[in-house]
């Protein structure tokens, strides 16, 4: 069943979202290594929500939806920033890129997850993890 | 001489602090702002930092986390100082890999070697 939950604008309750949606990973038996990529994007997805999208803004929300199923799990992390073009963000990996502080985060849960998408707008970014 | 703080402890061996995290997860902005303001104080205080963070207890750590640790060794090295990581789970070491951040920072396996190494700045 694909479950929607929207959140304020706040850490504590993206933590507590986060714990809530890898509980019910865990409950399904997925490895310890799928739990572990599956909270990193997901834990970026959010981090980036707060900061990049909403800008730390509390009158603005986040709105996930998740589908943890027994061969899958798909979660959508969507919040009421103007959005950005990720073709735009430079590829941290890059040799003049390598000890900028910042930039990892898009990268990284293209490394964990079997498929990210943003919306067109940007400001919406897909999730899916292949049980195998 | 031990300095404590609720997410990490800094031990002195010889000319070189270990700092151990006592955090679990580095993952969060308050969290990491934190730690990050404590251990770039750190590094401002020493005329030539020689520094270990032992990740022994670290299970998770964002992107965010990497951020500090970057910003860390570029204050350190611009004193002169050295900076050596070590005891990063196999899981927090393939995220090293995957971002080439192993390239940047002297990763060792143990804390003995990466206190060798901090020393030899």
């Amino acid at each position: 069943m694909r479950q929607k939950k929207i959140i304020p604008t706040d850490m504590q309750a993206a933590r507590q979202l986060a714990e809530d949606l890898l509980q019910e990973v865990e409950a399904k038996g997925y490895s310890e290594s799928m739990q572990f990529a599956i909270r990193l994007a997901l834990e970026e997805a959010l981090s980036n929500a707060i900061k990049h999208g909403n800008r730390y803004d509390p009158d603005k929300s986040i709105t996930v939806e998740a589908e943890i199923k027994d061969d899958h799990t798909a979660i959508t992390v969507a919040d009421e920033g103007e959005g950005f073009d990720p073709a735009a963000v430079p590829d941290p990996t890059a040799d003049e890129n390598l000890e900028k502080p910042s930039g990892r985060g898009i990268m990284l849960m293209r490394a964990y997850m079997d498929t990210v998408q943003f919306s067109k707008r940007g400001n919406q970014v897909s999730l899916v993890k292949n049980r195998c | 001489m031990a300095e404590q703080s609720p997410r990490f402890k800094v031990v002195s061996e010889g000319d070189v602090s270990v700092v151990e995290m006592l955090q679990k997860r580095i993952v969060e902005e308050g969290t990491i702002s934190e730690i990050s303001g404590q251990l770039y104080e750190l590094a401002a205080q020493a005329g030539k930092p020689r520094m270990v963070v032992d990740f022994a207890n670290v299970t998770h750590m964002s992107s965010s986390a990497l951020g500090m640790l970057i910003t860390l060794h570029k204050r350190v090295r611009e004193r002169g100082g050295r900076l050596a990581l070590c005891n990063i789970r196999p899981s927090i070491f393939e995220v090293f890999v995957i971002t080439r951040l192993n390239e940047v920072f002297k990763v060792c396996a143990g804390r003995d070697e990466a206190v060798h190494e901090a020393a030899s700045a």
